[in-house]
């Protein structure tokens, strides 16, 4: 059936390609270079402090000087236990509500799904004031969890992980009922571990958006003590002017390397989580 | 008293009840019950920090408080405040001519990589510009915008230096309204192309191959089969991606905070950035519910009227 264009193609296209190969490696080499460029860059900076003759030597110089303006591990571990506890509580709100929608019977499921659905549309500086009076009538104003309780649910995983379990075949959850098994029992032995891609993907997104947050954590902190990583950066920015670009540029690159781990063992969950129910 | 009422209830169910049903009856009840408790966590979070926060915003809207006096009804002042401020009127025309360049520069680059990428070439090699060019999503928006303050910077900073190569005077990047708005657009379109570009990947990857050979052994260009072909069957994505795209430029804060506090004067100030301003250093929480609505109405009316403007424009296959 092919055979006459295998005798005719493959000239035609092999000219074709070799001239447009060209052109298209040159156009992605400058994209990627333009891309990773300002990675690489901040991370040569930051191992190569100036010095005030301005020659540059390799040095860690750059990165003892974070630790000794700003208090760099109390910033990690508050951005660490914000993190954490966030993707934690996501991921165990997201499955129990997802499960319930997708598995459980009962009056109101749509409606409630519904109004779920519907706050996805809400952005966050539109509820943003009357949550901090909220958080500050709680008395959790400038506390961590002031950046952690109100993260807990989410909308949009508790609609991932909806898809997920309905994903998974409902004769299992038949089966364990008719063997005698609790809706806990069967939510949790059998369809729970099934999931574990799908809260892979909550967990990862909880990661990568909590970590790199910066208008909540602007609002609900005052302390440089409550600090996450984000905005103790943008404060030692301040502190130090435009002086000492490679101290700032080595906090940074120590900001990045979680997101970095991330980066290389989530990218998968990630990439599904963040493109969910954009593409058909 | 028990035994009547035992003898009541057992008189009034039928008389021969089929076993499954009420087995089903008895499990349906149950699963009401459980689901009372899976759900609890989530409704009660999303109702506490969303529902009621919104709630409460549309009310605060038309009030004048500032946290610590008695809050007072102004009607529609706020409103009126938010159509006279001309820091207001600023901030809103900045974030609109900021999401209508950068939204078109994010789309025309993502996709022109994604069509490089998608079209013959090795696996691996594809993969490997895929994970390039999803990666400054991970990092934050506030890291990215301290690396691109230094890179822009005019005295000292790596860009002028490389202009100052090949003979170009130092430009003033952050200093002046257009420089400034500039580098908050590539600041912004940097860090978040790579997600656009996803987008149409798989947007792409579902176009069936053979359209194309079929295509070129009618001796199609590139050009035409990108114009007749690529950008037809591509247009869904391209809907979805530009809605996207659009919402969350709409929100813009990080990058301009970080880069340039909103300004030189007012000229990177954006809608979000007046929000927290109204909110968190002049104490007009009314003022700012306000603008959040104002905001939110805006996001809604664009993405109804792309929808509405899609019905003319996406193809579907």
């Amino acid at each position: 059936m092919m055979s006459t264009t295998d005798k005719t193609l493959p000239v035609r296209t092999h000219h074709r390609l070799s001239a447009s190969l060209i052109g298209r490696i040159v156009v992605l080499a400058i994209a990627l270079f333009l891309t990773l460029g300002p990675v690489m860059w901040t991370l040569i900076e930051s191992l190569s402090p100036a010095d005030s003759t301005g020659a540059r030597h390799l040095s860690l110089a750059a990165y003892q000087d974070v630790f000794s303006k700003i208090d760099v591990i109390r910033l990690f571990w508050n951005s660490t236990l914000v993190t954490g506890l966030c993707a934690v509580g996501q991921m165990a709100t997201a499955a129990l509500a997802g499960y319930a929608f997708a598995r459980l019977r009962f009056k109101g499921s749509n409606l409630l799904f519904g109004i779920i659905l519907a706050t996805m549309m809400i952005p966050m500086q539109v509820t943003i004031v009357p949550v901090f009076m909220l958080v500050r009538g709680m008395g959790l104003a400038d506390t961590l969890w002031a950046l952690i309780l109100p993260a807990l649910p989410t909308a949009f995983g508790t609609f991932l992980m909806r898809q997920y379990f309905m994903g998974i075949p409902e004769s299992l959850a038949e089966a364990s009922q008719v063997d005698g098994a609790s809706p806990w029992r069967t939510f949790r032995s059998i369809y729970l571990p099934l999931a574990t891609p799908g809260l892979a993907v909550v967990g990862v997104l909880a990661f990568n958006g909590i970590w790199n947050e910066f208008f909540r954590p602007l609002i609900m902190t005052i302390s440089n003590d409550n600090f996450t990583l984000p905005l103790g950066l943008v404060s030692l920015q301040g502190k130090l002017g435009t002086g000492s670009m490679s101290t700032v540029l080595a906090g940074v690159v120590l900001s990045m390397i979680p997101a970095l781990i991330v980066f290389i063992f989530g990218q998968r969950p990630l990439r599904e989580g963040l493109t969910a129910g954009a593409v058909k | 008293m028990a035994t009547t009422t035992a003898q009541t209830v057992i008189a009034t169910v039928p008389a021969t009840p089929p076993a499954a049903r009420s087995l089903k009856e008895a499990n349906r009840r149950k699963q009401g019950r459980m689901a009372g408790w899976f759900l609890a966590p989530t409704v009660i979070g999303v109702g506490l920090f969303t529902v009621v926060p919104m709630i409460a915003s549309i009310v605060l809207a038309f009030f004048s408080w500032d946290i610590i006096s008695t809050p007072k009804f102004v009607g529609l002042d706020n409103f009126a405040t938010i159509a006279t401020s001309s820091t207001i009127r600023v901030s809103f025309l900045n974030t609109f001519g900021f999401v209508i360049v950068a939204v078109i520069l994010q789309i025309v680059v993502a996709l022109g990589l994604a069509v490089l990428v998608q079209t013959k070439m090795p696996g691996w090699l594809r993969g490997f510009f895929r994970s390039a060019f999803f990666f400054p999503l991970i990092l934050s928006a506030a890291s990215v915008s301290l690396i691109m303050s230094y890179l822009f910077n005019e005295d000292f900073g790596t860009i002028n230096k490389i202009l100052a190569l090949i003979g170009l005077g130092p430009v003033k990047w952050l200093s002046t309204a257009a420089g400034a708005m500039v580098v908050t657009i590539i600041v912004y379109v940097w860090q978040n192309f790579g997600f656009t570009f996803l987008l149409f990947i798989g947007g792409l990857s579902s176009i069936p191959a053979d359209v194309y050979e079929a295509s070129s052994i009618d001796g199609a260009s590139g050009w035409n089969q990108f114009s007749r072909i690529t950008l037809p069957l591509v247009s869904p994505t391209m809907l979805v991606a530009s809605v996207m795209a659009i919402i969350s430029a709409l929100q813009i804060f990080d990058q301009p905070y970080v880069l340039t506090r909103g300004g030189p004067g007012d000229s990177t100030r954006t809608a979000v950035m007046v929000i927290y301003q109204s909110a968190f250093t002049e104490l007009h929480f009314g003022l700012a519910a306000a603008i959040g609505l104002v905001l939110m109405l805006v996001i809604m009316l664009a993405t109804w009227a792309q929808f509405k403007l899609s019905t003319k424009f996406v193809f579907y296959m």
